[in-house]
């Protein structure tokens, strides 16, 4: 608590980091350039960085356990941290372009292993563009989940193609995530709720998952409660408008 | 400001000078240079200067920078794009364009199908189309020899393979494989086949100084040449190459036997050779010479470059073009490895001076008006090799003025 005391971006009676020393600019340009490192391939992701606790020094990474949930604009991690003791052996990460944002959710997860010893090890938060930067850190197939939760909607016509579900990125989408391999859309926003459905029934790798396999999936209950913008929705009383699909084998 | 990173591309655009390109037959049976919208052909056959016919309802030629030119379907096709977002597939028989398809977006790279079916383009930000050419319409670098692949390259640093869809209408969407290993923006790619393996490997080159190996199917890398270390150790004798040297081109031979790399230094030498086999460079001599765009002729061996750029402000040549041919780059015979490369005379290349009027515009010019072209060429390809980056003020500027930090202070 005195180390709290020192920190005042820490909540005094929590000890999680407070959201108000993190705001940052509601929207950020995903196709600008960046300035923060980048892998060069998937073999160059520090898992001991991520997950000192599953991969005790770093050359025991030896690529046996690798990260097969992806939170693309995971904003302030709330899903991932539900995610986290929901599946406690599988080690997932959270993708987001903003860096206060990014570094919110880095402090968010050490506060919570620190609270809770031996939980939270198997989540982590990386800052990167999404829209450029996936096939770095994932090979072909590695990915079991993939979520888009509440992205930026980018009204405009000529900004469509910064909307982080596209056909072009479909088939990169497609690339990482394995056969049977799930992707998750959720959105508040009709138009792009309409979009995100109609660009992935269209894709020849991807299929609608059907009502009863929705029902029985625990993740879909997830998606309109965990983050703090689903909340934030559902305080509202908005409607949500969900797309969920699984990665299929091409057909021949 | 949020619009500014990707606006910024457009509105330099009436700057940016574009480099002059070269393709060759793969019989040799013609030449063809760009020089910004200019598109010039040279034909040996009739030993002739070639005027292009297009009679389509767009009625014109390029009405901006060529970024893109090549033969395909075995030397029946020619195929040229750029930044009037038009592709044009001319007839190598009649020279007449054959068809003529709208991009959405300025054009980067093209490359047409060995049957001559399919052209398949890469638009600037690196979506790649295929335009069906028997039913021109709908949506598109370079297929694997054995044509199952779509290799694209794009601004960050990765190659794209993609397999050749079944159906190409409906977009190719599988991706097999990543080629990572490239720490800057991608400048070209070209596949090395040997008879031992025909399925060939791929090599590329970059702003990174390197050319690299690759094998496409699990995307891994083979080898990695820093072709700009050599060139600098083995030109400079020894002197410390100080600057960053980009790879502008490359190309191989059809025996495999070959990869020649055109390197941009910052001194003023110039310098060819081949990876991953006993390096070779050869100089350039005669003025300042940096190749914009090589080919090798598959049938003959020699060696095309061209140099050059377009746009060119405050000269009184505006757009400007050197040719110049190495030959004795094939082995002399089977069992040597010797190879005697020389730059040939303007006189001995095929064709001679009738050529060289036609595909540079022009006999010959004064060494100044080239030194002030290897500068804009300088200039262009380090607009084309670098990825935008803002300045490191700017980029101080804009964190200073950030919200997100002015709150922490
Ligand atoms: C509206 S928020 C939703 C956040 C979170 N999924 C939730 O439901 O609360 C969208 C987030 O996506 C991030 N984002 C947008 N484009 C991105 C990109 N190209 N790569 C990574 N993150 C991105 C934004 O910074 C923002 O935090």
């Amino acid at each position: 608590m005195l180390e709290n005391e020192a920190n005042p971006t820490l909540s005094k009676s929590t000890g999680l980091p407070r959201k108000r020393f993190y705001r940052a600019r509601a929207h950020s340009n995903p196709l600008s350039d960046s300035h923060f490192p980048i892998p060069i391939s998937p073999h160059h992701v520090d898992y001991f960085l991520h997950y000192p606790q599953f991969f005790p020094s770093s050359d025991q990474t030896d690529g046996s356990k690798k990260i097969q949930f992806a939170d693309i604009g995971c904003g302030f991690g709330g899903l991932l941290i539900s995610l986290a003791t929901l599946f406690p052996e599988t080690l997932m990460i959270g993708m987001e372009l903003r860096d206060k944002v990014t570094e919110y959710v880095k402090e968010r997860i050490l506060a919570l292993r620190t609270a809770n010893p031996g939980q939270y090890q198997n989540v982590s938060v990386v800052r990167t563009n999404s829209m450029k930067y996936i096939p770095n850190y994932f090979e072909k197939g590695q990915l079991s989940k993939m979520f888009f939760l509440f992205p930026d909607p980018h009204f405009k016509e000529k900004n469509h193609r910064r909307r982080v579900i596209s056909r072009f990125l479909l088939d990169e989408y497609a690339y990482v995530l394995q056969v049977g391999g799930i992707i998750y859309t959720i959105t508040d926003v009709e138009e792009l709720g309409e979009w995100m459905k109609t660009c992935l029934q269209d894709h020849p790798m991807f299929e609608a998952l059907t009502s009863e396999e929705l029902e029985v999936d625990p993740v879909v209950k997830l998606l309109s409660s965990a983050t703090e913008e689903g909340q934030k929705v559902a305080r509202n009383g908005g409607q949500t408008f969900q797309a969920v699909y699984r990665r299929i084998a091409p057909s021949l | 400001m949020e619009d500014a990173p990707t606006e910024l591309g457009d509105s330099n655009k009436d700057t940016e000078v574009a480099p002059a390109l070269i393709a060759v037959h793969p019989s040799q049976d013609s030449v063809a240079t760009a020089v910004g919208s200019d598109l010039r052909v040279f034909d040996f056959r009739q030993n002739c200067a070639v005027s292009l016919k297009d009679d389509s309802s767009e009625g014109s030629l390029h009405r901006d920078s060529i970024r893109a030119v090549r033969y395909g379907a075995h030397g029946k096709l020619l195929v040229s794009a750029g930044d009037d977002k038009l592709v044009k597939v001319w007839s190598t028989l009649s020279w007449r364009c054959i068809t003529t398809v709208c991009s959405e977006k300025r054009v980067s790279a093209v490359a047409i199908s060995d049957d001559g079916s399919y052209v398949c383009f890469a638009d600037k930000f690196g979506v790649v189309w295929i335009v069906d050419l028997d039913t021109p319409d709908g949506q598109v670098v370079e297929f694997s020899p054995d044509g199952k692949y779509i290799l694209s390259a794009d601004r960050d640093f990765k190659i794209r393979v993609t397999v050749f869809p079944k159906n190409p209408l409906d977009g190719a969407h599988e991706i097999q494989s990543f080629c990572l290993g490239h720490t800057e923006f991608v400048s070209c790619i070209a596949f090395l086949c040997t008879p031992e393996y025909p399925q060939g490997f791929l090599v590329s080159g970059s702003g990174d100084s390197t050319v690299r190996m690759w094998d496409i199917i699990s995307g891994s890398l083979l080898d990695t040449c820093e072709v700009g270390e050599k060139a600098g150790l083995l030109g400079s004798n020894g002197r410390e190459a100080e600057c960053y040297s980009a790879v502008t081109d490359l190309c191989t031979s059809s025996d495999g036997s070959l990869v020649a790399v055109a390197v941009q230094r910052q001194v003023p030498e110039n310098f060819l050779l081949h990876p991953f086999f006993p390096c070779q460079v050869v100089p350039i001599r005669g003025g300042t010479f940096i190749p914009t765009s090589l080919q090798m002729c598959s049938s003959t061996g020699l060696l095309w470059m061209i140099t050059g750029v377009s746009n060119l402000r405050g000269s009184e040549y505006p757009s400007l073009a050197r040719v110049r041919v190495i030959s004795g780059l094939k082995k002399s015979n089977s069992d040597s490895n010797e190879r005697e490369p020389n730059v040939m005379d303007d006189n001995d290349i095929p064709g001679g001076a009738k050529l060289l009027e036609k595909l540079q515009g022009s006999l010959s010019y004064s060494e100044e008006v080239f030194l002030a072209a290897a500068e804009a060429v300088k200039t262009a390809m380090s607009n084309l090799l670098i990825k935008k980056q803002y300045s490191s003020e700017k980029r101080e500027f804009r964190k200073r003025t950030r919200n997100d930090k002015k709150i922490k202070h």
